[in-house]
């Protein structure tokens, strides 16, 4: 199809994410919820819904709530129902899960995201609501299904975006700040593969101009953002095809296939569920009073965008630094860590350690697959080499042929003193290896005299070979130009 | 005839009786009236074991508050290790793995659990023919119903088979039953006591209650259940009741709440004629009568089935055949949900579960679910207005006496209209208790009732030991 006619549409998106909060014992239960366990070892009778149990409500599902809320700018709800929603599937124990129906704890906040240098774009949020995970069914054995209800209970948070986002990079945005401040509140894993994390998009088109919704489809089953991005180009591509070509959407419930690179439909809305919401007679009506708000503000820990500008205010570091330090929880505490062993405590060493960690702690992260906290190279380990190069004690490049030891944990203080690779700052030794170089190549200080100055770097080289690289290059490319002037 | 828990400890403290002779006979005693029927599961060996040990804390001179006391448990309430049924073939095998906290704490106090009684299926019903473990006999005639939905409880301590026994209320359950069989049947306000553990039917509702054919055992009994419980969140935040100390009080001045005639246009003439003279005894006594006006009692049974049914369809959703009770054997394209429930549970269980989905389908749900909640809120207002005015409400029961067993089948809404008296209550949440207060033509017994406002059971227990003396003397 021309190109144009893409180009005449709007894709209009909202977003749902599931977020599991990182509560030690399960939303109605005392269970464990810890990742991993063996199946259905985290249950207990509640968990199972055995006849006569009760849920009782874990204040701290509550906290966590306020706080997602606090950070994305909503408003708290002070009188709070929870709703059952009824549905039969295996893995639901009770028959039903408890929600928020019409009361959401938190609702009516926002997020800006950045799209570029200078342009935000402002992201309504129109509830957060505290819910209970299902279990889990296993299909794909060669036996009857199994279930697992370690998940079964576990505490999650529901966040539903308005209709604001217009583009599948918007989605991304929105999506990595999201995750970046769950994870700086220390509420999710930020884990999409464990499922801590999950994703549907409800994605419609409208032409340009026109303020009437176009018929939306839900897709589900996002399990990274990557996909949530192609999920959205697909569904918006594929709609805007069908209407072209004199179709109409229908509002179905789609799946992402991530093999095949396509969404397909899952159900239709004549066959969705009627979920029978009503108020959950085996809790009362939850309180969430001013006092109860103030305690939770109180003890939020820094959001990432705040740590950013601190960062930029107090290691006077560039805002892309900043912004690409941020971007990690664990990377930022990373820079923030080094910075304090740091011995020359300079604004100068401030940016130093930034460059250190953007290249190559950040290289070691992505090569080997892992997290800055699995990493043997410690904020000490680049404190100190930091600290050599600043006090010339060792040059640049020193530093980066050693890098792949200090990588195996070793300190580089250390591997410097062993290997005897200190940086040679003695004038008259430099003299000396001057000197000889320039006395052994006479035609070359010729070229240099008749006003070929880039003759200048090949004594510089010359000079550092034979210094095996310790001579400190600035006093080397000093003593050069004394001789050669 | 077992005598009353409070003689007989008496007797147990100096060593005229037994504890172990006590339940051994006992145990003869059920087994004689096994045609009754009230018993699903009897915990004979048990409560022997137990009876052992009762009898070494008398010997010793350490006998807990309720040592020796001999309890049965209505078959919806989770008792650890013990057959729990709810009268269901979804549940026939089912052993709990917890004590509901009831049971929790009377184990605690010394009382021995000497079985779990029958009831109408997951306590549906109101005279006890949805078992699947059949009818419940009434003890004073086994042509009559004894009542339900906790038929088996009232009938083991009208025939002498326990000295108290639990039931569970949702809207009538204890009080009907007691009516019928002619024994105290109290049911608390709503949150008195707590409800884990007890089989869930509609949560709003539903509180555990107790039987007893005195007030002396019934009230120390209550004063060890009731209180605050931290696993139901829906437990009122109090203390235990202190109810034997006020029961021996002598009131003078009361104001009492009355019916008008309207109201008693469903009672036989034998409640009527002595519902009246037991107001005349109280006027004489110097009380003062108030008639009270009853609003919406046109929507007593239809905003109580609508909200009962609702919960129930959702609370019943987790029999499914996955995790715990009765599964079907499935053979390929069977689906687990359709079979397991099919034949798991009774047609009155399914009944209450399709009139709950539906009303709280959607397009439906504003026409009765939103209204039942609306009149029910209704209702307790004006239960609160009532109570400005009154210290208690005294009214039948039942409109009569107990009936025959299958008189009533042909028609669910006949049934549900036993609960006429009594499901206001439930709507409200407020305390009530059932006194035996006549006999009929042919000596079956029917009884009145007394509501107060929430909270104050301890009060109303008060009450009804002194105005059952009154109306029975």
């Amino acid at each position: 199809m021309n190109e144009e006619i893409y180009e005449k549409y709007e894709p209009v998106i909202g977003l749902e994410i599931h977020a599991q909060l990182l509560t030690e014992s399960k939303a109605f239960s005392s269970s464990s919820t810890k990742f991993g366990a063996s199946p259905n070892t985290n249950t207990d009778p509640i968990t199972l819904a055995h006849p006569g149990t009760l849920p009782v409500l874990n204040r701290k599902v509550v906290d966590y709530a306020i706080m997602m809320g606090l950070a994305t700018n909503c408003k708290i709800r002070e009188k709070n129902l929870f709703a059952r929603k009824n549905y039969f599937y295996q893995d639901l124990p009770k028959g039903y899960q408890i929600s928020q129906d019409k009361t959401p704890i938190c609702y009516e906040g926002y997020l800006e995201i950045e799209l570029d240098e200078t342009n935000t774009k402002r992201i309504g949020i129109t509830r957060i609501h505290m819910e209970e995970d299902s279990g889990k069914s296993i299909h794909d054995l060669d036996i009857d299904t199994l279930v697992d209800f370690n998940r079964a209970g576990v505490a999650l948070i529901e966040i539903v975006s308005e209709p604001d986002i217009r583009s599948s990079n918007e989605a991304y945005l929105y999506l990595t700040q999201l995750k970046q401040i769950l994870v700086y509140l220390g509420i999710n894993t930020g884990n999409m593969e464990e499922g801590a994390l999950r994703v549907d998009a409800n994605v419609s088109v409208r032409p340009i101009g026109r303020e009437k919704f176009g018929t939306r489809t839900e897709i589900k089953n996002l399990n990274s953002f990557r996909n949530v991005e192609k999920a959205i180009d697909y569904e918006v591509k594929r709609q805007i095809e069908l209407i072209e070509n004199g179709g109409e959407v229908r509002q179905v419930t789609m799946q992402w296939d991530g093999n095949a690179n396509k969404t397909k439909e899952m159900r239709t809305k004549e066959m969705s569920h009627d979920y029978r919401y009503f108020p959950e007679p085996d809790l009362p009506p939850l309180l969430v009073g001013v006092d109860w708000v103030e305690k939770v503000k109180s003890a939020m820990p820094e959001l990432p965008l705040t740590r950013k500008n601190r960062f930029v205010d107090q290691y006077e570091i560039p805002s892309y630094d900043a912004g690409v330090l941020i971007a990690d929880k664990e990377i930022a505490d990373f820079y923030e860590e080094t910075i304090k062993k740091l011995e020359d405590k300079s604004t100068a060493n401030n940016k130093l350690v930034s460059n250190w960690v953007m290249t190559e702690v950040m290289r070691l992260i992505q090569d080997r697959d892992t997290t800055v906290t699995d990493l043997k190279v410690s904020p000490e380990h680049i404190a100190e080499i930091v600290d050599l190069i600043s006090s010339g004690a060792i040059s640049n490049k020193i530093a980066k042929d050693i890098f792949s030891e200090v990588e195996l944990g070793k300190s580089p203080k250390s591997i410097v003193e062993e290997r005897g690779l200190e940086q040679v700052s003695d004038t008259s030794l430099i003299d000396d290896l001057v000197k000889e170089v320039i006395s052994a190549n006479p035609d070359s200080v010729e070229k240099f005299k008749s006003g070929n100055a880039k003759v200048k770097g090949f004594f510089v080289g010359q000079i550092m070979k034979k210094s095996k690289g310790k001579a400190n290059p600035q006093l080397v490319s000093d003593i050069v130009d004394k001789y050669l002037n | 005839m077992l005598k009353p828990y409070f003689e007989l400890r008496q007797q147990f403290e100096t060593g005229k009786e037994s504890v172990v002779d006590t339940i051994n006979e006992l145990l003869k005693e059920i087994d004689n009236k096994k045609d009754l029927n009230a018993f699903i599961t009897l915990t004979s060996e048990l409560a022997k074991k137990q009876a052992v040990i009762s009898q070494e804390n008398f010997d010793s001179g350490k006998p807990r508050t309720l040592e020796g006391m001999v309890l049965a448990i209505k078959d919806n309430i989770s008792t650890k290790d013990i057959r729990t049924t709810c009268a269901s073939k979804m549940l026939e095998n089912y052993i709990p793995i917890y004590n509901a906290t009831s049971v929790q704490k009377l184990v605690d106090a010394g009382a021995i659990i000497i079985g779990k009684t029958n009831m109408d299926e997951f306590a549906m019903g109101s005279s006890n023919e949805n078992s699947y473990f059949g009818n419940v006999l009434n003890p004073l005639n086994k042509e009559y119903v004894p009542g339900g939905s906790s038929g088996g409880s009232a009938a083991a301590v009208s025939a002498g088979l326990c000295h108290v026994s639990l039931g569970s209320e949702t809207g009538g359950s204890v009080r009907q039953p007691a009516s019928f069989t002619g024994i105290f049947g109290y049911k608390p306000s709503y949150g008195r006591i707590s409800r884990f553990g007890l089989v869930a039917f509609a949560s709003s509702l539903d509180q555990i209650g107790i039987f007893c054919n005195n007030l002396v055992d019934l009230s120390s009994v209550c004063d060890i259940i009731t209180g605050v419980d931290e696993n139901d969140s829906t437990s009122a935040n109090l203390g235990p009741t202190r109810s034997s100390s006020k029961i021996e009080n002598i009131y003078k001045n009361l104001r009492i709440g009355y019916v008008s005639d309207e109201v008693l246009n469903n009672c036989t003439d034998y409640v009527t004629k002595k519902y009246r003279s037991d107001l005349n005894k109280l006027k004489e006594e110097g009380h003062e009568l108030i008639e009270i006006p009853i609003h919406y009692s046109e929507a007593w049974i239809p905003t109580y089935y609508i909200i009962a049914t609702a919960e129930a369809s959702s609370n019943l959703a987790r029999f499914d055949g996955v995790r715990f009770g009765f599964r079907p054997e499935l053979n390929e394209g069977d689906n687990i949900y359709v079979k397991t429930r099919s034949n798991g549970f009774g047609m009155e269980v399914k009944r209450r579960i399709m009139l709950g989905t539906y009303v709280l389908s959607s397009g439906f749900y504003d026409a009765y679910y939103r209204k039942a909640q609306q009149v029910r809120r209704k209702i307790t207002d004006s239960y609160k207005s009532t109570f400005d005015k009154v210290d208690m409400v005294y009214m039948p029961t039942t409109p009569g006496s107990a009936f025959k067993f299958g008189s009533r089948n042909e028609n669910p809404i006949k049934m549900y209209k036993a609960d006429f008296y009594t499901a206001s209550a439930n709507l409200a949440g407020v305390p009530a208790i059932n006194i035996p207060s006549g006999l009929d033509d042919e000596g079956m017994p029917f009884g009145m009732q007394i509501q107060c406002n929430n909270f104050e059971d301890e009060k109303m227990i008060g009450y009804a030991n002194y105005i059952s003396k009154l109306i029975n003397s």
